[in-house]
């Protein structure tokens, strides 16, 4: 018999990323690409996974987008919200979590659900790029340095420094003024990963804090705030070295649904 | 052979329909006003909740900047107006139709949505201080006397007899001010005549409000907010009481029909809380009516329900009114609403204009999902200043309140 192929695809701001299961819910590809809704990216994602699994467009029984860029992506054939997504995801790999902060390239949103993964409740950050994965770009360009080696440098850091939570505008004029007065560069970073952890943990205080604790979106991969989000919420956090991908792998999920439920 | 062009006919609205009657009020409205002030007739400019038995009985004219403000942003200009406000150095963080009508005080035009300059203003703080210094402002710019009834607000859960008393000797030298300003005499017959319509207006909207506690209900929510606007405006009028009766009448047939006026099927049904974001009105509306979501609940039906039985009861009416209220109040009152009308999930509007309805509301509505087991979101948006909404962040938040609402009902 023939084999099903099982796609979702996570458009968001900055990275499109795809994930593609197997009849038997296994992850057999994935992509990511560096550009988000609104270019070329989620093609070149979707194409990329297909490619490098050796199968054209006609092989997919299903495919769902979400994302911000969900709706225009003509080759799915369903959306849902990144909401569901996440958490559909997260408990395909953690079953044990309840309590989901995603920090994306735009927004951040702690997802509250139950034993059978189902969402409860959700919280979303306000218009504010603060506390997002947009708000550790511009630092890391000010700071010139690679996003990938914030962690690095907040784990080497002695004493964190101060950065607003508020704006991402006046977080950068701090962070120039405390280049300016000397202060050390890894202290910087580590305040920046505390603001943005700070901000986060707030929203996810407010929809009410479950354990188990996982992080997910991009910005999980970064350790410093990984480090700061745990220490601002007093308990331990699961990650997944995939954890950008679990929007994409809850699409995937859902569409493996839409043909087998 | 030619194709027939088959013209879709041309939808004519019944002009004895309540919905007909309530827009002519509307437009009567602001014809009289136009009429009024050609007559040499002083026109007040007065805050929507101003306990409008006062001027009702002494046959002054009124109108509302809160109404001509939200009118201005529904129709686009929203932004402009605000820009001039703020040119003049008033902060974006103030209220966007304070910002409107500071503007439109200054420039006197406004395709949108014209009404007569004012000769005087009244003002009421129940619905929010800013209104003081807005008012306060206009009274200065114009060189116009102002009328002004302090309702503070409430911390407790009802207001005290001291608070009543306060307020009514208020009201009762808002009388005196008033008919030294305009010269126009108090009745007591009048009055009395006054507060049975008022209360008759009242009656009826609350009727015909609580009609979307049927399922499917027979109207969409947002009529509600067209219609609000002769709540406010025309409440001591016995036309309004008659047209909110036909309303009632006409959603009591809907029921019995099975028709409503939600073009859709009502598949999910939510509570809104905080006022429209005008600026963005059909978006915000056609995003939930294309899931099947019909608004069944809001707190603003019974923001302009007055029921009393006597003065020292329309004074504690006044007080009690929405925003005048302590949080476990208006918990509470949002809390019966919602249970009442089977809402499956609360949508909140961050409203970035009010610092007082917004200021307590994260705790609100957290308080209200937990009470009725719904799933809670809130966006951000304004009531008057487009810049404040983003249209991509409001789909995202309703259309996983809508994979909730419908995983809650057993679906995928």
């Amino acid at each position: 018999m023939k084999e099903s192929y099982f796609l979702g695809i996570d458009i968001g701001s900055t990275t499109s990323k795809c994930i593609l299961l197997n009849s038997q819910r296994e992850i057999i590809g994935s992509s990511l690409v560096s550009a988000g809704t609104g270019t070329t990216g989620p093609q070149k994602a979707y194409e990329d996974i297909l490619e490098k699994a050796n199968l054209t467009a006609g092989d997919i029984s299903f495919t769902v987008a979400t994302g911000y860029g969900r709706i225009m992506f003509t080759e799915a054939n369903d959306e849902m919200s990144e909401l569901s997504c996440h958490a559909k995801g997260v408990h395909h790999i953690f079953p044990d979590v309840h309590t989901i902060i995603d920090i994306g390239g735009q927004d951040a949103k702690v997802i509250s659900i139950n034993d059978a993964g189902k969402v409860i409740n959700f919280v979303m950050n306000d218009k504010c790029a603060a506390g997002t994965g947009r708000f550790l770009d511009v630092m890391a360009t000010i700071l010139q340095i690679n996003i990938n080696d914030l962690e690095i440098h907040a784990r080497e850091a002695v004493r964190p420094a101060k950065i607003s939570s508020t704006c991402t505008v006046f977080a950068e004029s701090e962070v120039i003024s405390q280049l300016s007065s000397g202060e050390n560069v890894n202290n910087i970073v580590a305040g920046i990963c505390e603001s943005v952890a700070g901000r986060v943990a707030s929203l996810a205080k407010r929809v009410g804090i479950k354990e188990e604790i996982c992080m997910s979106g991009g910005v999980a991969k970064n350790g410093g705030v990984r480090d700061a989000m745990s220490k601002s919420l007093g308990a331990k956090l699961q990650y997944s070295p995939k954890a950008q991908y679990m929007g994409a792998l809850g699409a995937a999920l859902f569409a493996y649904d839409k043909l087998n439920i | 052979m030619s194709e027939e062009v088959i013209k879709k006919p041309k939808y004519v609205e019944d002009p004895n329909s309540a919905k007909s009657k309530l827009n002519k009020i509307t437009s009567d409205h602001y014809s009289n006003l136009w009429m009024a002030k050609e007559k040499g007739e002083m026109i007040g400019w007065c805050a929507s909740n101003f306990p409008q038995e006062i001027f009702e009985t002494l046959g002054l004219t009124v109108c509302y900047p809160e109404n001509q403000a939200a009118a201005i942003a529904a129709r686009g200009a929203g932004e402009k107006m605000c820009l001039i406000s703020e040119g003049d150095g008033y902060s974006n963080d103030i209220c966007a139709y304070a910002r409107v009508s500071l503007a439109y005080a200054k420039i006197k035009d406004a395709p949108e949505q014209n009404m007569p300059q004012p000769d005087y203003l009244l003002c009421c703080n129940n619905i929010c201080n800013t209104m003081i210094k807005w008012y306060e402002n206009l009274s200065v710019e114009l060189n116009i006397p102002l009328v002004l009834i302090d309702i503070p607000f409430n911390p407790d859960y009802n207001p005290s007899k001291a608070e009543v008393e306060y307020v009514k000797n208020q009201f009762l030298e808002a009388i005196k001010q008033l008919e030294k300003i305009t010269g126009k005499t108090w009745s007591d017959e009048k009055f009395k005549e006054v507060m049975e319509i008022s209360n008759r207006t009242s009656r009826a909207w609350l009727k015909a409000t609580n009609f979307t506690k049927n399922t499917p209900s027979p109207l969409n929510g947002f009529d509600l907010l067209n219609h609000m606007a002769v709540a406010v405006c025309a409440r001591g009028k016995i036309e309004a009481a008659e047209a909110f009766e036909l309303l009632a009448e006409e959603y009591e047939k809907a029921v019995q029909e099975g028709t409503s006026t939600f073009r859709a099927e009502e598949k999910h049904r939510l509570m809104f809380e905080g006022i429209a974001c005008w600026p963005h009105l059909r978006v915000t509306a056609t995003e939930l009516k294309s899931r099947g979501i019909n608004m069944v609940a809001t707190i603003y039906a019974d923001a302009f329900g007055f029921i009393y039985d006597d003065l020292d009861g329309l004074i504690e009416a006044y007080c009690n009114v929405p925003n005048a209220m302590n949080l476990e109040h208006a918990r509470d009152k949002r809390v019966a609403i919602a249970k009442n009308t089977k809402a499956e999930a609360l949508l909140v509007h961050t409203n970035r204009s009010c610092k007082l309805w917004s200021g307590f509301m994260y705790e609100m509505s957290r308080q209200i999902g937990e009470a009725c087991e719904i799933p809670v979101a809130s966006f951000d948006g304004d009531q008057a200043d487009p810049r404040n909404f983003s249209e991509a962040q409001y789909a995202t938040r309703v259309q996983a309140l809508t994979e909730i609402m419908e995983s809650n009902k057993g679906g995928k």
